[in-house]
């Protein structure tokens, strides 16, 4: 198994060596943050920089926090009662947290993409329409439409009935048609929380094509378990394990955060090694 | 401890372990408590039956259409037999069940979407609670309620009548909005909350027309619970007139009190004319229970599509 991610690490990445970090722009700044539900910690203590243009992959076991983590980044967890964070997260400068930003806002510029495909019961037009509507963006709206569709590596499947409902598309397509939902509104960056988990290998392969073809215009954030697929979208690679507290409670933590190819070849923790090798998790 | 030989397999399960136990007793203990579940079934089945034949026996004769479009001639003078129709009552109930959908609808909705979509747990279950409980307060309560509060100042009215209907509306129609909005997968709420769509228009565009079937289910099944209500109604609106009236300013007659102001009447006519009115209401009732199962059904087919 480790033999296959290597091949493919090194089979990625010998396209486009990684400029230095110092001369990447940073869309996110991160720094010690806790994010905590009912008081009670999920993840603890992240520092990390999320660069432009590149995709970032956050891996790690089963309930290491990295949908919670990755959440915070566009104040999805604002919703979920109890939750708390502290710690900050500058985005382009400006930190994110605070009382006085308006998620709604951050959301505007942050798009995310779900683990289970979610369309709104419309016509796939207007699934990606209706967005662009109410935020006001409504000239040339077909053009747009055929647009986001086209980046999402859909429109040739549904041109024809656009009209139809967007439930009638297999969860691969509907899944392509929430990114084309996401990249309609032109999102700055956008985040994907396990966006291929419910998919056959085929929809998945699909969909990181599109996020290689679409990294020049937007910047990535996903959380997979699957490493293979970490291997073979990433540019960055975060890794989160499971630590226990003094209590005995267990929240996730950030154990090394570097170049996909060296996370997965020459991992500087132990707890890496051990979870991209497969002895673990 | 089984000793391994022919006739077991690995396991040292042998065929008596296979073999149930007592079995004609417990066939007949299972076709016993089939029969008593299937006869408590039919009982239900039978007191809807029995209700609708014997009003529909005994209403169909005076059912005609005078009844439905004629005033009664000269109503409730002592002794003299009342005649024609009932168009007053049936107007009246129109007017007051009207009212008080006009009244409750709005208010249970905004109740729903506060406490499905933005109210903290702790306040949602506090209010349900409340609700359940004014839910459960008698109808004749409600009726004395609004009597204190409206009619011992500005005497009975259309208004009183609709709005003690709507008390008892209120609960009905806000639980199960509450319930088709809870049906609504969180998921889409997160997609467009995702694209940086505020919450107020993720409700409005996405939740509710999510949400509709189920609200007009709930409200059609509270309009069918009240228009049959009474007691809320004689404290409120029974002073009335014999012509048919549109104007909510003054007692309006409604169906339920009519028929019990027919039943307490000597007279046999008024009596057949009581149970042409309950055969009415209760065709009312059936029908918009019907379609309100009907909604229910297709809603549901719809928030369920596709997963």
């Amino acid at each position: 198994m480790s033999t296959t991610i290597e091949t493919a690490v090194k089979v990625e990445t010998r396209r486009q060596p990684l400029p230095p970090r110092e001369r990447l722009e940073r869309i996110f700044q991160i720094e010690s943050l806790d994010a905590l539900y009912a008081g009670k910690a999920a993840v603890k203590g992240v520092t990390l920089e999320v660069y432009k243009n590149l995709v970032t992959a956050i891996i790690g076991p089963s309930g290491c926090g990295k949908s919670t983590f990755i959440r915070c980044l566009n104040r999805m967890n604002d919703l979920v009662p109890g939750f708390s964070m502290s710690g900050t997260i500058r985005y382009h400068g400006q930190d994110i947290t605070g009382h006085n930003v308006d998620p709604v806002a951050v959301r505007r510029h942050i798009g995310m993409v779900f683990q289970r495909p979610n369309p709104f019961p419309k016509s796939i037009y207007d699934n990606v329409a209706w967005g662009m509507k109410v935020l006001g963006m409504k000239e040339s709206l077909d053009d747009r439409v055929e647009r986001a569709l086209t980046q999402a590596a859909l429109w040739d499947e549904v041109k024809d009935r656009l009209k139809t409902s967007a439930l009638s598309l297999s969860g691969g397509q509907q899944q392509r048609l929430c990114i084309a939902r996401a990249i309609a509104v032109e999102p700055d960056v956008v985040l994907m929380d396990e966006p291929a988990s419910a998919l056959d290998p085929i929809a998945t392969s699909a969909i990181e094509q599109l996020m290689n073809d679409l990294k020049r215009e937007y910047t990535f954030v996903i959380v997979t378990h699957n490493m293979q697929q970490a291997a073979r979208v990433a540019d960055m690679t975060a890794f989160f394990s499971i630590s226990r507290g003094d209590e005995g409670h267990r929240f996730g933590q950030l154990v090394e955060y570097d170049a996909t190819q060296k996370i997965f070849t020459a991992p500087s923790d132990r707890r890496t090694e051990d979870y991209v090798t497969g002895r673990f998790g | 401890m089984p000793v391994p030989g022919a006739g077991m397999s690995a396991h040292g399960i042998t065929r008596a372990d296979l073999q149930a136990v007592n079995l004609p007793r417990r066939r007949v203990v299972n076709r016993v408590m089939q029969l008593l579940c299937t006869l408590a079934a039919l009982i239900a089945v039978g007191l809807l039956v029995i209700i609708v034949y014997s009003v529909a026996k005994r209403g169909f004769a005076a059912l005609n259409l005078d009844l439905l479009t004629k005033d009664p001639a000269n109503s409730f003078s002592f002794g003299a037999p009342v005649k024609e129709g009932l168009a007053n009552a049936f107007v009246g109930s129109l007017v007051l069940v009207g009212l008080a959908t006009a009244m409750t609808l709005p208010v249970g909705i905004l109740i729903a979407i506060y406490l499905i979509e933005f109210a903290p747990p702790t306040i949602r279950s506090g209010v349900s609670v409340v609700l359940d409980v004014l839910n459960g307060v008698p109808a004749i309560v409600i009726g004395i309620f609004v009597y204190g509060l409206i009619v011992i100042g500005s005497g009975q009215s259309g208004w009183a009548g609709a709005f003690a209907l709507a008390c008892l509306m209120l609960p009905i129609l806000t639980r199960s909005t509450m319930e088709v909005l809870r049906l609504v997968p969180g998921s889409l709420r997160e997609a467009s909350l995702g694209l940086g769509i505020p919450r107020w228009r993720t409700t409005l565009s996405i939740v509710l027309p999510q949400a509709l079937g189920g609200i007009v289910t709930g409200t059609v099944l509270a309009i069918a619970r009240v228009a049959g209500e009474t007691a809320p109604l004689l404290f409120t609106s029974s002073l009335v007139g014999t012509k048919t009236s549109w104007n909510p300013f003054h007692a309006l007659q409604s169906v339920p009190v009519a028929i019990f102001e027919l039943s307490e009447q000597p007279d046999p006519a008024s009596h057949a004319r009581a149970w042409a009115a309950a055969l009415v209401l209760l065709l009312f009732i059936l029908f918009t229970s019907l379609t309100a199962r009907y909604f229910a059904s297709r809603s549901r087919r719809k928030l369920t599509a596709g997963r």
